[in-house]
């Protein structure tokens, strides 16, 4: 009735239900984004007993644990400092590997292209602590190399994975692909016909590249560091499995909630900088691309040669990226592997004792039944996963449409709002959850409704990445001619636009229910005994050593997101696979 | 410091597909040559084997009398102009127009002198720091000739350089080109699809057609004494007719068309059956009753356009339509009218009978 009247009045093209659909999801984000980020802010400003407290906030917001200095002589650093340190060495490192994978793939005719085919779907599969936990089982004070190393080469045992070392390395294999992802398209874009004028003008392979490829390439390399530092700064659960002493932000976020202190004033405070960092990463992005972006691509007589890469360059790159690809293979080799052996690394008798702890199916009285211990989180992980497909996807798609297809005011911040939610930690997310929902007005704490809210909102950019990539690509003539022909708005979406859009919808369904699958950082706050996920239990698992069922688990949850995704991949087909990998793999 | 261009039987093979198939040519020193031929016809093949971006898979390529068959381009001496000019978009004029001498080693200073120089050439002085998006089309264009320019060349080769500007810049261009190819002395290879262009601007025209030279010579040879069909209809509109060579007397042949008999340069040609090209210009439209000895048509269409009137005629006794340009537009024909054709001499041209059965 509102938007009727909002209508009548000439606001969003005069017509209800464009004004309706507006006001649905405006008042959706407001209520599931705006309002846990506004409790968070202001739960900032508390203390325990809910006054409004500057000072407490102004002591807790400079507090020695999050600024101090302590790891220059000797103690700990405060956590922002850790956070910020450990995400711009994973920025940098998962930029300058990014590179060098994606100069071999697209600059030489190594046979690549069919394993990085795979390595771009690997990081959506992958829940992102499984890496965390590889890395123990490998490098641990028990793993395989260190028990190779100390048995044979007299190497003593440490735990230097556990830290800065260990997160570092786990977010350098997790993050490294998307890297790659944003790199690869920008050096494919960069109009072979300039480096062929550059090759006329005389200059050699690595003049080419020095001042022709390199600066074309450096808004790619922000965007890229920008990507990784962010990813590297939202990253909860690997910091959480193999961090050790090493606190982040977004560990300590959780353990400010959930631990001994339960200092919910705290969490907020860490969830505020947190958010504070992200967000200037994210503005810091935007306004370098908007400053340098040169569009190479010309599409007129533009089929030249790239040049060849210097050689220093060719080799350089190889250097780079094989330890990284050993060290991967080495990870996903101990996953999928080592749920099937007693002890990896130690006693390596094939086992399917975990498999079967896990998954098995037992006959009791009444018929079948689902024994395995860890039936229940995956089939509430399904369930919820997709309750919430449907629905992302729907939202996903009106808001990518209304973005791209209407002209309404307030447009502008309406999209700023949408690229908000990209931006937003798991984590902050989560701890907004629980202060915005737990008491009051609405009470789902507890519910399967807020993991489904927490899904649905966590994932919806990725619903309105795909569908603007594709509606980009449907001709606005189509719209026209069916307004012209006496549909409305409404009608032409439903019978015009949706039908075209059906592989983009597909896609980001299948993509919404994965990253439900594989979520960690926002959930793990709103799991309760009624409702466990699979990715929490994994973590529960690993985290009091049970690391067999943990893994099992872990290739179980991989191998099935794997075959969703193939069979997607076969029948959508593969030209508009690849646009969608882009559009999925830039989000946190 | 130009120099000239030879390819001694060059051939391009990708795989399977003959891009350029056993090519020789040879350029003078000082000229400009343009390769014309529709799209795929492998002139932007040729011209990218010159500049040295592509090798040739066979033949040899010689430039100022060296062999540079497989030396780089950087090693060649010749500059190129692109089609979607690559100017370095990160770069402003003068670093754009400085790439080359950088690259070649002159020093920083002297190098910014020869630029300046060479974008005044242009006519640019005082757009030095732009960067390319902030120039129009026909700037940019010029920012990518005195890229070219500048390292004094031995060969500039342009790659259908006009194709990205509208119709009355693409004039005004070429002929600044030709003008500054003239004056300094420049080897040019030009490549462009457009025939007007090609007529405007070359001293000679290699028209190019599935891999091979369909035919060279002057921009004048071309258009009035085509060895071929592809070459008659590629240079300009014509209709062709068949005719008889009756007789040939001191190179000079006697053709009979339908009723009327012409006299023409028979070109090598035998007696025997044979083609005729008749441009639109050539034939002359005569109202009134039929003339003995000339032909005589009907008008099935005609188009007002504006300094001139279009007709189709139908020749009595053919088939195939003839395509008329009259100057005449003040009192025109009317569809139906019939009317007397006279052929003026100047723009017919006969031609090798075609083995291929013609569509009726």
């Amino acid at each position: 009735m509102l938007a009727r009247e909002l209508a009548k009045r000439g606001y969003g093209d005069g017509q209800s239900f464009v004004t309706g659909s507006l006001l649905l999801i405006g008042g959706a984000i407001a209520m599931f984004v705006a309002y846990p980020i506004l409790c968070v802010l202001t739960s900032a400003v508390r203390d325990d007993a809910g006054a409004f407290a500057p000072a407490l906030f102004l002591a807790k917001l400079t507090g020695h644990s999050i600024w101090g200095f302590d790891c220059l002589t000797g103690g700990a650093c405060g956590v922002a400092w850790n956070s910020l340190a450990l995400a711009t060495l994973v920025g940098v490192v998962t930029t300058l590997l990014g590179l060098a994978f994606a100069l071999l793939a697209v600059r030489t005719d190594l046979p690549l292209k069919p394993l990085l085919r795979g390595l771009s779907i690997l990081p959506i599969v992958t829940p992102p602590f499984v890496i965390g936990l590889a890395l123990i089982l490998l490098f641990g004070r028990a793993g395989m190399v260190t028990n190779w190393l100390a048995l044979h080469a007299g190497i003593p045992r440490s735990r230097w994975i556990y830290g800065i070392w260990g997160i570092g390395i786990a977010q350098v294999l997790a993050f490294t692909p998307i890297a790659f992802m944003i790199l690869a398209g920008v050096l494919a874009g960069i109009s072979p016909t300039l480096e062929e004028a550059a090759r006329m003008l005389r200059a050699t392979p690595w003049r080419i590249f020095r001042s022709v490829t390199w600066p074309l390439l450096r808004p790619g390399l922000t965007s890229a560091f920008l990507i990784g530092f962010v990813e590297s700064l939202a990253d909860f659960a690997n910091p959480l499995v193999i961090g050790g002493n090493f606190n982040v932000l977004s560990t300590d976020i959780f353990f400010a909630v959930v631990g001994a202190s339960h200092d919910q004033g705290r969490a907020a405070v860490l969830a505020l900088i947190l958010l504070v960092f992200t967000l200037a990463a994210f503005a810091v992005q935007s306004w370098w691309l908007g400053k340098a972006r040169y569009t190479t691509v010309t599409g007129k007589g533009d089929s030249g040669l790239h040049a060849p890469l210097p050689l220093r360059l060719r080799a350089a790159s190889l250097l780079a990226v094989v330890p990284w690809l050993l060290l991967t293979i080495g990870v996903y080799g101990t996953i999928l592997a080592g749920g099937f052996v007693a002890q990896i690394g130690r006693d390596n008798t094939p086992t399917m004792q975990y498999f079967l702890t896990a998954f098995s199916v037992d006959r009791g009285v009444g018929g079948w039944f689902l024994s395995g211990s860890a039936w229940p989180s995956f089939l509430t992980t399904l369930e919820l996963g997709l309750i919430a497909m449907p629905i992302t996807a729907a939202l996903g798609v009106l808001t990518a449409y209304l973005l791209d297809r209407i002209r309404f005011r307030g447009r502008d911040a309406f999209e700023f709002l949408t690229m908000m939610i990209f931006a937003i930690p798991g984590t902050v997310i989560g701890i907004g959850y629980i202060l915005a929902f737990n008491a009051g007005a609405i009470q789902l704490t507890g519910t399967g409704l807020i993991i489904v809210a927490a899904f649905v909102f966590r994932n919806m950019p990725v619903g309105i990445r795909a569908t603007l990539a594709s509606l980009t690509q449907i001709d606005r003539g189509l719209d026209e001619a069916s307004l012209m022909l006496r549909a409305s708005r409404a009608a032409t979406l439903r019978r015009v636009i949706l039908p075209l859009l059906r592989p983009a919808i597909a896609t980001a369904m299948i993509y919404s229910l994965v990253r439900a699958m594989t979520a960690v950082s926002a959930v793990i706050f709103l799991v309760t005994g009624g409702y466990n996920l699979a990715t929490v239990y994994i973590v529960g698992r690993a985290d009091v050593g049970e690391y067999g069922v943990a893994i099992v688990y872990a290739a179980v949850l991989i191998v099935f997101m794997m075959i969703l995704l193939l069979t997607i991949q076969a029948v959508a087909g593969k030209a508009r696979f690849g646009r969608r990998d882009e559009a999925v793999a830039v989000v946190s | 410091m130009s120099g000239g261009v030879v390819f001694q039987a060059v051939s391009k093979r990708y795989g399977g597909v003959t891009a350029v198939d056993n090519v020789s040519f040879d350029i003078a020193a000082g000229t400009l040559v343009t390769l014309l031929g529709p799209s795929g016809c492998g002139k932007t093949t040729t011209l990218r084997m010159i500049a040295g971006l592509e090798q040739a898979t066979a033949g040899r390529i010689f430039i100022d009398g060296v062999d540079v068959t497989t030396k780089s381009p950087g090693e060649r001496d010749v500059s190129m102009v692109f089609q979607s000019y690559a100017l370095f978009p990160h770069l402003n004029v003068l670093d754009n127009v400085c790439y080359g001498l950088r690259s070649s080693g002159v020093k920083r200073i002297r190098a910014a002198e020869q630029a300046r120089a060479t974008i005044a050439l242009v006519g640019l002085t005082g757009l030095e720091n732009r960067l390319p998006s902030e120039l129009s089309g026909g700037q940019q264009q010029r920012v990518a000739l005195a890229r070219a320019m500048v390292l004094e060349p031995r060969v500039l080769l342009f790659d259908e350089p006009l194709s990205n500007l509208d119709a009355r810049l693409r004039r005004h261009v070429r002929d600044e080109i030709r003008s500054l190819q003239q004056s300094l002395g420049l080897t040019v290879v030009y490549v462009t699809h457009d025939q007007s262009e090609a007529l405007a601007i070359s001293d000679r025209i290699i028209v190019m057609n599935n891999a091979r030279i369909a035919q060279g010579g002057s921009p004048r040879e071309l258009y009035e004494s085509p060895s071929d069909r592809f070459v008659v209809n590629f240079m300009g509109e014509a209709s062709i007719l068949p005719v008889t060579i009756q007789t040939i007397d001191d190179g000079i042949a006697t053709v009979r068309l339908g009723g009327t008999t012409l006299r023409l340069p028979n070109r090598g040609l035998d007696t025997g059956p044979a083609e005729i090209a008749i441009r639109p210009h050539a034939p002359r439209l005569t109202g009134g009753t039929p003339e003995p000895n000339t032909l005589n048509g009907t008008i099935r269409r005609a188009v007002y356009g504006g300094d001139h009137m279009e007709y189709d005629v139908t020749i009595d006794g053919f088939s195939e339509p003839l395509f008329v340009v009259d100057a005449r537009v003040a009192s025109p024909y009317v569809v139906g009218a019939g009317v007397g054709i006279a052929l003026t001499p100047s723009g017919l041209a006969l031609l090798p009978a075609s083995t291929r059965a013609r569509p009726k």
